[in-house]
């Protein structure tokens, strides 16, 4: 580290801008409606910036550069997995989502089943996973604020949840859509300019190939491989991980929330489709860093700081004011990604809590929408941080990646039965949901709190996806199968507004 | 004796329904759940699963099969191509567009399917 001063700069511009487009985007924001799903009249091309911004977090910003520095080729089905993931979302759950005309993901769980078991027990989810994907972001900020500007690691934990506060509980769904959209362009730039740049320095230096280099990780042929020591075990944490990033994607609360803002099912489909492009578009960018990264940063290895790569490589690479000012942008980059992915999760978390916790009356008082929005958004930002500041490090990549597997093992089955079986139960739903949410959670549990070893068993611990989703998805089969007089009555007219597209005149109820 | 008025004789247009049953239009029988209404329902459910199956098994095929194929050949690993080792040309690039072609393929069926079945819910209810 030289001189803070780019990063103070990068980091308070990306903050104003941040405000401004929110407080610009608050004269729109009115009604509950607004704040929760922005009326629902976000097009496609808008809506799916602002799910590009939201989505891409500190993970994919820093995590997988970092990863395939250390670890090599194998790490790139992490970012594969987290593009393929909005794939089956697509083909599986958009459109139908979308229709059920639900707030939430408790909304749909509740007009599908009529059950307010399933109801709470979704709603606790949600919060669970939203508070699980929230902590990694906060203490990743902190890291990145001690690393370029040298402030110390409480300041940086407290700085991002109060500026999401500020920004999410202000104007709502409806200027957060503009302020992510913003995000994503400015992190693709932020990623894209740097690394045209260094990639031409690596060129004309005459450097080795990444792949031949040695290196005091993996030796290079190790580097190269696209599974882990090519044994079983590598072979089952690949096929896990996919099952995880795959199937989780769609039970993310801070990704199915966005839904709802869409017109219809017909654009729900679209921007779906336009976010495919523009994540693949962003994710061929970081593995680049990791590449370079081990042919210029190697002892950023040796040293465990392999999370910072992305911010400490321009100014390896390139010496002077060129290295500054690049610096600054992926800076400016990385605070942004605190940021979207935060706001997101707030806004998800606070919607739930907002209906089911704030909302409800106490003593015959009741709060109004807005207001117990905002109050539900308090509760969700307050909780994660006080665990960043109160609890060690926990890792950006791990604690996301084991949010994924959560979410795949929980609402993954419920909204994929819910949406194409009619024979779904509120028994089954709620036994398929213990059942995924306990295995995975006591693997989370379990791994957050050994360190990992060679065992199977520990191995099948780490990534537990591939056994608990299908877990999950029989238990809720077969409770639903054996509880078969337990079917909503009303199921058929509910399947007939998820799938009939909305021009067709029908009572929607 | 006067002569009585002739009987009157209601006037009226030539019947626009046939009689017997009255028919439901075809929005209102998939509402009230009539059997017709389930058959147009179950059709149109069974075209888009069968879609979004296809459009997964095409996901799990080509990605799917992508650890398996370097597990069975390790020397894949090493092969060069482009200047970039062939895995990371696969995974870490020509994944990508792959899976825009996917989305992009079954976004346009799934409009197909659902004007399909637009069409034969509302040319009934025209007539």
């Amino acid at each position: 580290m030289t001189s803070p001063a780019s990063g103070i700069v990068a980091v308070a511009l990306v903050t104003v801008a941040t405000l401004a487009i929110g407080t610009w985007g608050l004269r729109f924001s009115r009604t509950t409606s607004d704040f929760m799903v922005a009326s629902r009249t976000v097009g496609p091309r808008l809506n799916a910036s602002a799910i590009g911004g939201e989505y891409l977090s500190a993970a994919s910003f820093l995590g997988i550069a970092g990863l395939v520095l250390v670890h090599g080729t194998e790490m790139l089905w992490y970012p594969v997995g987290w593009t393929a993931g909005y794939l089956v979302l697509l083909v599986l759950v958009a459109a139908p989502l979308r229709r059920s005309g639900a707030y939430t993901l408790s909304d749909f769980a509740e007009a599908r089943l009529h059950s307010r078991l399933v109801r709470a027990l979704s709603s606790m989810m949600v919060v669970l996973i939203g508070w699980l994907y929230l902590l990694p972001q906060f203490q990743g900020a902190g890291i990145t604020l001690q690393s370029t500007i040298g402030l110390p690691r409480w300041a940086g934990e407290l700085v991002v949840p109060l500026i999401v506060l500020a920004n999410v509980a202000s104007g709502g769904m409806r200027s957060i859509t503009f302020v992510q959209a913003f995000q994503y362009w400015l992190k693709l730039t932020a990623l894209l300019v740097p690394v045209l740049a260094l990639l031409i320095v690596w060129a004309g230096d005459g450097r080795p190939h990444p792949v031949d280099v040695p290196s005091s990780g993996s030796s290079g042929q190790d580097w190269g491989l696209p599974l882990a020591g090519g044994d079983p075990q590598g072979l089952y944490l690949t096929y896990s991980l996919m099952v995880a990033t795959f199937l989780g994607t769609m039970g993310l609360p801070h990704v199915v929330v966005r839904f709802y803002t869409n017109p219809d099912g017909r654009a729900a489909r679209r921007t779906t489709l336009a976010v495919l492009g523009l994540l693949g578009l962003f994710y061929l960018l970081p593995p680049l860093y990791g590449a370079l990264g081990r042919v210029y940063a190697d002892d950023l290895v040796a040293a465990g700081r392999a999370d910072v790569l992305v911010l400490e490589l321009p100014r390896l690479m390139v010496p002077g004011l060129g290295g500054e000012l690049l610096t600054a942008l992926v800076t400016a980059g990385a605070f942004a990604a605190f940021l979207s992915t935060s706001s997101g999760l707030a806004i998800a978390v606070a919607g739930v809590l907002g209906q089911d916790v704030t909302g409800r009356p106490v003593r015959n008082r009741r709060l109004s929408g807005v207001a117990a929005f905002r109050a539900g958004c308090l509760i969700a930002v307050a909780v994660p941080c006080a665990l960043a500041l109160l609890v060690p490090s926990v890792g950006v990549a791990r604690a996301v990646g084991l949010a994924f597997a959560v979410a795949a093992s929980t609402f993954c089955p419920l909204l994929v039965l819910g949406i194409w079986w009619r024979g779904l139960t509120p028994p089954g739903a709620v036994a398929g949901l213990l059942v995924g949410g306990a295995g995975s959670g006591a693997a989370v549990l379990w791994t957050l709190s050994t360190p990992p070893s060679d065992s199977w068993g520990s191995v099948l611990l780490q990534q537990p996806a591939a056994w608990s989703v299908p877990a999950a998805f029989i238990t809720m089969w077969w409770v639903s199968w054996a509880t078969q007089a337990r079917r909503p009555a009303d199921v058929h007219r509910f399947m007939v507004r998820l799938h009939t597209p909305e021009h067709v005149q029908l009572d929607r109820g | 004796m006067t002569e009585r008025p002739p009987e009157r004789v209601r006037v009226s247009g030539p019947p626009r329904r046939r009689s017997g049953d009255p028919v439901l239009p075809r929005g209102r029988q998939i509402d009230a759940e009539t059997r017709l209404g389930a058959i147009y329902l179950g059709s149109l459910l069974r075209e888009q699963l069968r879609l979004a199956l296809l459009s997964l098994a095409a996901l799990l095929v080509v990605l799917g099969g992508l650890p398996l194929l370097f597990w069975l050949r390790p020397g894949l690993a090493e092969v060069r191509l482009l200047g970039m080792s062939l895995p990371w040309l696969l995974i870490g690039v020509a994944a990508y567009p792959f899976l825009v072609l996917v989305g992009w393929r079954y976004v346009r069926a799934a409009e197909r399917n659902e004007a399909d079945f637009a069409d034969l819910v509302e040319t009934v209810e025209r007539r």
